[in-house]
Order: structure tokens, then sequence, then C-alpha cells
């Protein structure tokens, strides 16, 4: 090895805890890179081979009752491939030992056997046999939840009939990747499944022999999906079609696309905070070093070593720390994207898990590591290339200092000396002292935006628990029905009161841009279910226009004033031209509101209701479960409180573990950038504090003109790094929010409060590490060096 | 000078380790300062006067042997002992001066007078340096010389018992050497300071009470001067 190389290892071995915590803030930038890309490549494959192998369809539509006759017409639209036709409804379900009852979707499995599309993937046992009425299969979730293996039985209210299933298999399909019940927000596994069945009892008990209702379509290579969508809605319009749609209206699909864009989202934000506060890094280490080996710079010089073997020279030790910190974060990196995809998949539920992060996202993040380091080190290295050797081996000339306007103020402030010698530091060298700012702000703003995710979540869960639905129970009704039927749902057992809800699928219609949604009816008295504005106030619905949430007026390119056309999707399937009144904040889902009166006088019918909002008395919730378990004409009922719970558990789980990794990123930037400052503060100014302690200063004393400035730069760094944080959050805020979701901007107070506490406390840490080395300082050596 | 012992040594020895190399710097040390005077150290490169010295101010610790001040042995105290044992009785000088150079050449003074107890204004202890025009100057601004004297004064400032001295006038050519040794021997005169002053230059030994004088660790020889000189009157 040659001599430099020598000197090269050695000092890379003498600096190694600083080099440590480059090394780390590097690799954090890394892994997140890696993390997000590899674990949204390992995503997409999967779901793009799973898709694939279980020809997941393309496009979707539901009607009333469609002839299988029509079938053939269909299949006939020009941009089809394969066509499959089901009965699809939806029932509750009476499970062994459960008081509530369960809901599920039945769906029903051709006479062929294995559907065309959406197939299913048998975990466990099999698919009915042809010709058995009362063998089904389970997701395999649900099924789970619940105990129910093959071989097990359970009931189901099938059109006001109480039958007995035997489960004969556990499957998956691609259509329930992510499996959430109408009304519901999140995956509620024991409330909410899935069963098939063969297709003869299940055509029997929906009143649908001959006839489906549910139609799924995959396309030929380059036809147009809005064509065909257009073609089958002509098709199913005279029967009852609620609107064809793509996979873009497709829960479950949905659900996995807004968590690959989040995904993406997180790598495009966080990592160049870190490679960024990194390379500063750099720079500020070699500065340093490079300035306390002036004279051995200056000894090769004369020796004849050229400028640009030296730059090399320093150029690699900082390669050195920016491989380090490579390896780091891929081996982090790679292990947590493993989990993570493997969290995925059992969040979502997919029957294999493809982990190929790809060396795309290794290879981008190694080059962006080495950049950002090589970039922190080009200053620095350039000066020492430049050094002229007579001049290197001289001894640096002694800072000069001023006395400016600042002084004048903290003279006259009567600050003691060893304040005098805090603030002079770091108004004589402000250029560092900025760079340990802007780092230590990074880290607040990290901590800011990660804290704020806990702030939005809690936002949502307000919004849609506490302020919007008021209800207990939510029962969804098979049909539409008067609204008379309100008091008669007041005599079930338990019920306090009673508010009838309606809605309905429609299409909105502005110029190019379309969206089909959901319109509910809002009656003035409605107070369980409410429609509230930005400020939380209850919003009074106009005589005639509609109220949108604002994810669907973007999406429409609307505003208050603005004519939208409204398409109704079951009878009497008007179209009419309607204003949009008002536009309100709204974080879940894209429901459009009506003042009940004008939609029942758009369909020309008395007033009506498909959903029945309950209070209960708990004492008596099971009488009701019981009532309902046998109500013909009740098809799903929703718990809110068991969603509430589920809500929250799900994601605070979730959400612990991305805020916890998150909270050691912040602490570890500030570690990286506090750590860094103070060696080279303790470095540069041994001989004078020791000076201090020779003088009669105390340990604590001497430790505070140390401590004392890095702790000041950080309480500086507070105000930026909150600033940032919101700018920050305001950025996740806009790139998680999904068509489900839209991710509120609220920060609290106690956010910003712990992020900078947090921060402070991180780096009293990494400054009081150095001190210690501060107080392990012989005088009497330390005042012999002169450097 | 009076003839009572300030200071007591007795029996010192200090053992340096280094790796597998052990270096005894003081090999039996029995001496004894007197209240109010002023001694010079002399001795060759490697005798021990530093590490005396060192120890004497509580810099350092001997490996063997006791230390008095008056009544009270400094040996044995714990770290926070002797730093307060420094902050009330001891002042420094140095052969590099060690100002803070952030701080102007007031408040190089007032760093001390701010920890001391009864002290004099920064100002006054300039003023008998001689410096009373120089206050806010950093010490980038001030020639050899003036930094010596600045902190002469950050030394006496604190009017402190014991003033101890490593060559002070070690990097300052012979006529600002003899404004700083001035410096000192006002200091001792008009405050009674015990002043202990470590030089290799053997002309300066004509301005003290006692000269003593080291080799190999241990005290070689210990002479009184008959007749002091002025420090104008001398010249190297």
């Amino acid at each position: 090895m040659r001599a430099l190389d020598l000197k090269l290892m050695r000092d890379l071995r003498r600096l190694w805890a600083q080099c440590l915590a480059i090394a780390l803030v590097l690799g954090c930038g890394v892994m997140v890179l890696v993390l997000a890309t590899g674990t949204e490549r390992s995503l997409r494959l999967t779901r793009d081979a799973y898709y694939d192998r279980g020809h997941f369809a393309q496009i979707f539509a539901a009607a009333t009752r469609v002839p299988k006759q029509l079938l053939p017409e269909i299949a006939r639209i020009p941009g089809v491939a394969q066509v499959e036709a089901r009965v699809s409804m939806n029932v509750v379900v009476d499970l062994p030992g459960m008081v509530e009852p369960a809901q599920a979707r039945l769906l029903s499995l051709p006479a062929s056997g294995l559907p065309v599309l959406n197939r299913p993937t048998v975990r466990l046992g099999r698919l009915p046999d042809p010709g058995r009425v009362d063998e089904v299969a389970l997701s395999e979730n649900f099924a789970e939840a619940n105990g129910l293996a093959p071989g097990a039985s359970f009931a189901a209210i099938l059109n006001g009939q109480r039958r007995t299933l035997r489960v004969v298999g556990l499957v998956l399909s691609p259509e329930f990747v992510y499996l959430i019940g109408p009304g519901a927000l999140m995956p509620d596994d024991r409330h909410y499944g899935v069963i098939w069945m063969n297709e003869e009892p299940a055509a029997a008990a929906a009143g649908l022999s001959g006839a489906f209702n549910d139609l799924s379509l995959r396309l030929t290579r380059g036809a147009s999906e809005a064509a065909v969508i257009a073609a089958v809605d002509r098709v199913l319009a005279p029967y009852g079609g609620t609107g064809a749609h793509g996979r873009e209206h497709q829960v479950s699909d949905t659900f996995l696309r807004g968590e690959l864009g989040q995904l993406g989202a997180m790598a495009l934000i966080l990592p160049p905070i870190f490679l960024i506060v990194s390379a500063f890094l750099v720079n500020m280490v070699l500065s340093r070093l490079i300035l306390l080996e002036r004279p051995v710079i200056g000894l090769l010089k004369a020796m004849g070593f050229t400028g640009r073997e030296i730059a090399v020279h320093y150029l690699k030790l900082s390669i050195g720390i920016g491989v380090g910190g490579v390896l780091l974060g891929w081996v982090a990196g790679g292990w947590l994207g493993a989990r993570m995809t493997q969290l995925y998949t059992e969040f979502y539920r997919f029957p294999y898990l493809i982990y190929a992060p790809g060396t795309a996202s290794f290879a981008i993040s190694a080059v962006m590591g080495l950049g950002a380091v090589a970039l922190g080190a080009v200053r620095a290295v350039n000066a020492s290339a430049r050094l002229r050797p007579a001049v290197a081996m001289q001894p640096p000339a002694p800072p000069l200092y001023r006395l400016g306007r600042i002084d004048a103020a903290a003279v006259r402030m009567g600050l003691r000396q060893t304040t005098m010698m805090i603030l002079r530091s770091i108004t004589r060298w402000p250029g560092r002292a900025a760079v340990t700012v802007l780092g230590v702000s990074a880290a607040i703003s990290v901590l800011v935006a990660c804290f704020f995710t806990f702030d939005s979540i809690a936002a949502v869960i307000d919004e849609a628990f506490t302020r919007t639905n008021r209800q207990q129970v939510t029962l969804h009704l098979a049909q539409s029905v008067p609204a008379t039927v309100t008091e008669a749902a007041a005599h079930l057992p338990g019920v306090t009161r009673v508010e009838g809800a309606f809605g309905m699928p429609v299409r909105l219609t502005r110029g190019w841009r379309s969206a089909l949604t959901q319109v509910e009816a809002r009656s003035d008295g409605d107070t369980l279910v409410r429609v509230l504005d930005g400020n939380g106030r209850v919003v009074a619905m106009p005589p005639a226009g509609l109220v949108l949430p604002e994810t669907l007026a973007a999406k429409l390119g609307v505003a208050p004033g603005d004519v939208v056309t409204l398409s109704l999707l079951a009878p009497p399937r008007d179209t009419v031209d309607i204003a949009v009144s008002r536009v309100l904040p709204q974080s879940l889902g894209e429901t459009a509101y009506i003042a009940a009166p004008a939609l029942f006088a758009l369909m020309r019918v008395a007033p009506q209701v498909n959903r029945l909002n309950l209070l209960v008395d708990t004492d008596r919730l099971p009488a009701l479960y019981a009532a309902v378990k046998t109500a013909p004409a009740v098809d799903g009922v929703l718990l809110w409180t068991g969603i509430r719970a589920q809500f929250d558990a799900t994601i605070r789980e979730n959400l612990i573990r991305t805020v916890m990794i998150y909270a050691v990123l912040g602490v570890l930037i500030t570690v990286g950038v506090i750590y860094n400052a103070a060696r080279i503060q303790l470095s540069e100014r041994s001989y004078e504090l020791a000076s201090l302690r020779v003088l009669g200063f105390t340990r604590a004393e001497v430790g505070y003109v140390l401590v004392g400035e890095l702790m000041l730069l950080t309480f500086l760094a507070i105000p930026p790094g909150l600033l940032g944080g919101y700018g920050f959050s305001a950025l996740i805020s806009a790139g998680f929010s999904t068509d489900l979701i839209r991710i509120p901007l609220v920060i609290s107070r106690q956010t910003y409060v712990v992020a900078a506490l947090i921060a402070v406390v991180s780096a009293l840490g990494a400054a009081l590490v150095v001190r210690r080395r501060l107080d392990r300082i012989d005088l009497a050596t330390a005042l012999k060096q002169r450097d | 000078m009076s003839d009572r012992v300030a200071f007591r040594v007795e029996g010192l020895t200090k053992t340096y380790t280094s790796g597998a190399i052990a270096v005894q710097a003081l090999r039996g040390i029995d001496l004894a300062l007197y209240e109010g005077e002023l001694v010079v150290l002399l001795g060759p490169s490697g005798s021990g006067k530093s590490t005396l010295l060192n120890i004497l101010g509580a810099l350092d610790i001997p490996s063997t042997g006791r230390i008095f001040f008056r009544e009270h042995e400094l040996t044995g105290m714990s770290d926070a002992a002797l730093t307060a044992f420094r902050r009330e009785h001891v002042g420094f000088v140095f052969q590099f001066y060690n100002l803070v150079p952030s701080l102007t050449a007031r408040e190089n003074v007032a760093l001390v007078t701010e920890i001391s107890k009864r002290p004099m204004r920064p100002e006054e202890a300039l003023e008998r340096v001689g410096l009373g025009h120089r206050l806010t100057h950093f010490p980038a601004e001030l020639s050899g010389g003036e930094q010596q004297r600045v902190a002469i004064a950050r030394a006496i400032a604190k009017r402190p018992e014991v003033l101890l001295c490593d060559e002070p006038t070690g990097a300052l050519d012979s006529a600002t050497g003899v404004t700083v040794l001035e410096a000192l021997y006002e200091a001792n005169r008009d405050l009674g300071t015990i002043t202990a002053l470590i030089t290799h230059n053997a002309a300066i030994r004509r301005i003290a009470h006692r000269t003593i004088r080291l080799a190999d660790g241990r005290v070689a020889s210990i002479e009184a001067n008959a007749e002091r000189m002025e420090p104008a009157g001398i010249e190297w």
C-alpha cells in the first residue's frame, strides 16, 4: 500500500467517530431511498403479477337485473376480450359465538368452476363442488379472524331466509387485496368478508335466476377503456346499470395505488434532506481536517506531491465516508424493505410476495450518496490543492476579531466573558454556525413532519367519528323504502333515535371531466350524520344546488357557482344540469350532498331511505343485533364503535412503527451535526479551554463555553426547523393524499414542542459526550501544545 | 519577604508513564517558599522546573510526597478543591501568553475578575502593566510583550497570593522582556505576591530574593540573593 493510502486508512481510523456520525446521516438518506423505492417496486411487481395470474378485470359494472342473453352482445363490444357475469349481493352473517351481526358480499361462481376473471386463489381446502348448494368458499382473512376452517358451518340471511352454509375452502382474490365493507373506512376482518357460492343457489337466493347483476371485463390490447365503458353503460342502462368504471374506482386497487403513490412520495421528499445535510457535514469535517493538516500538506508538497495528488487523497477520505454511509444505508434499507414488504403483504392480502427491490434503487442511492459527499468535499479539497508549500508549513494566521455592533450590545448587556466567547465564535465563523443551524433545523423539520401524520390522522378520526358520524349503528337496507319506515325502526329493541338516510350512485360531468360518485340526500333535521364546514360548523343545505367536497370539486375543475351535469344512475335515470353551491374540505370520501327535497323532486318520488342511522341503549344492543340478524330488509350493518376501535388500532400500529423510524432518523441527523460541530470546536479550542481551567474555571464553567455555543445554535435552529417542518408537512399532505383520504394539514402545538425537545435533548447528549473529552484534557500537556 | 513559610514541599516525586516508558521528572524534592518572596527557578531542560511549578499551582498532582500551602495540604485534594485553590489563590503566566483570542485585553482580564472574590478592576490591572491605553484591542492586535503583559494583568487582577510564571520572557526580546519583568517585580513588591519564575536566562536571577537550581529532578542548590537588582538594570 502506498504511504499516502496508509495515512488515509489511519486518518479514517483516528476520525472514526466523526466519520461514523456523517456516514449514519448519509446512510439514513440512502436507507429511505432504498426502502421506499425498493418496497414500492416490490409491491408493484407483486400486485402486477397477482393481477395477471388472477386475471383481474379492467372494467367493472353493476346493474339491477340483466338477462344472460345479453352476454353475447356485451362480448361483441369492440375492445372487450373476456366477460365474466355473476350474481353479487350483500348478506348479513350470523357467526357462531358472535353477538353482533357480521356482513359479507356473496359472489357467484360459474357452473363451469373457476371464473374467467377475478380468479380466486385457493389457500386451503377447495372451491365448492358444482351442484352443492350449501358449500361456500370464504375470503381467507374473514375466515381466519372468525376461526372458520374448511368443514365449519355458519348461518347467513339470504334474502330474508336463514341458511346454513358449509365452508369448504379459504381463498384470496385480486379483487379484494384490500377488503372493506360498504361505508366502512378500514378493513374489519371479523365483521366483513366475501363468500363465493355456486351460481345456482346464489342466483336463486338473489332472485336472479337466468340473470346477473355484476359484470367484469378485460380489454384487448390497445382498446379504449372509455369507449367500452360508454358501450357497456348503453347496454346496461335499461337493466338498472349504475355506471361501469375502470380500476380507478375499484376500491381495493385504489387503496393499493394510493399506497404506491405514498411510497413514491416518500422516496422523493425525504432522502434529499439527509443527502444535503451529509454533504455539509463532510465539508465541515474535511475543511477542519485540512486546516489541521496544513503542515503535512506543506511537507508533501515540498517533497514533490502535486496539488492534484493531494486533492485526490482528501477526496478519497470523503469517498471512504461515503462508501461507509452507502453500505450502511443499503443494508438497513434492504433489510427494512424486506420487512416492510412482508408487512404490506400481510396488510394487503397477497397470496405471495415478490421482494425485488431492483438494482436501480441501490445504484441511484449510491450515486446520490457518493455525489453528496464528493460535493461536500470539493471546496475543502480545492483549498488543499491550492496551498503553497511555504504557506502551508506555517501555522495558520490567528483569527482576526473586530468589535462590531453586536459586541457593543453584548457589552451593554453586561454578559459574562465566557458568553462573549460563545457569541464571538459564532459571529467570527458564521458559515460554520449556519451549517450547524441548517443541520439541526433539517432534523427538526423531519421530526415535525413525522409527528404531523399523527395529528392529521387524529383530525381525520375526529372528523369522521366524533363530529360527522355520531350514530352508533347504521343499517343498510336491501332496497329503498318510503321514509315512513323510520317510525317502524324506532320500535326496534333499544333504539333511542332513528334518522333515515338516502344515497344513490350518480355521475357528475363538467366538460370532458367526469366522476362516478354517490349523492347523499340531506334533511334539515339530521343530527346523527352531519355535513360540516372547515370550521366544524354544520352546513345548511342550499335549497337546490350541490355541495361538493374539495377533492371532487378539484377533480371536476369546478368552483361554487359553476354548473355540472348530474346523471342519476338509478331510476328515473335522468340527467340534469345543477349548480355547485358550495365546496367543503373533507378528509374521507368523495360523496356529494344535496337537500333531500331537491333530490326527491328530481327523482319524482316521495321521500325515501336506504339507510337507517341509529342511537341505541347500549345495554340492549344484543337484542337489537338479534332482531337485525332476522330482518329481511336489512342487508348490511355498520357498528361504528367497532369501526372506530379498528381504525384506531390499525392506524396506530402502522403509524407508530413508521414514526419511530423517522424519529430515529431525526435524532441521528441532530447527533451527526452536533457531534461533528462539537469535535471541531474541541480540536480548535482545546488550548483555549484548557487555559480557562488553569485560570480556575470549573469543568462545568469551561464546558459551558463548548456546550453553550452548540445549544445556542440548536435553539436558533428551532424557528427555521419548525417552519421547514410545516412546509415539509404540506408536501406530505399533498403527496400522500389519495382519492379516498385527504391528509389534512393540521399540526398540533404538541408536535412542534416534542420535535424541538427531541432535537434539543439529542443535541445536548451529543455535546455532553464531547464535553467528557474536555474533562479528560491533561492541563499540563495541553498548555505545552501550540497549534 | 518574611520568614513565614507559605509553601512546604516534602519528598516530592513525579513519574510520567507513556506506554512502556516511565520518565521520572521529580526525584524527591524538599523545599520551602516564604511569604512575599520572589524566587527564580533555574535549570536545564528536563530538570523538572515546569513539573514542580505545575504541582505548586495545582495543575498536576505528585506521584509521592506531600505539599502544603500555609496550613492546607494540597496532596489528596479532589479535582474540584484543586480548581477552587487555583481560582482563589494562584495566578499563572505562561511563555505563550494563553490569552483567549476572541476576547479583548480588558475582557481577558475580566474573565478572571468575574470569578474572583476581591479582584481589582480590569482597567486598574492593565494600568499597572502599562496597558491602560490598549483596553479594547484583541490579542492578535497586540505585540508579544503587550500580550504577555495582558496575561500578567489577568494573573494579578484577582490579587492572588501566588504568582507562577513559566518562562514569561522566553518568547520575547530583551527590551520587551524587561517590561514584563518589571510588571512581575512590581506585583511582588506592591501586592506581596509570592512569585515563582522559571527561566533559562541566568541574568534574571538577580531580581529574585532566592535562586533555586534544579538538575535531574532534584534541588541542586539554593542561593539567597544578597543584593537584588531592579529589572531595568539587567540585560541579556
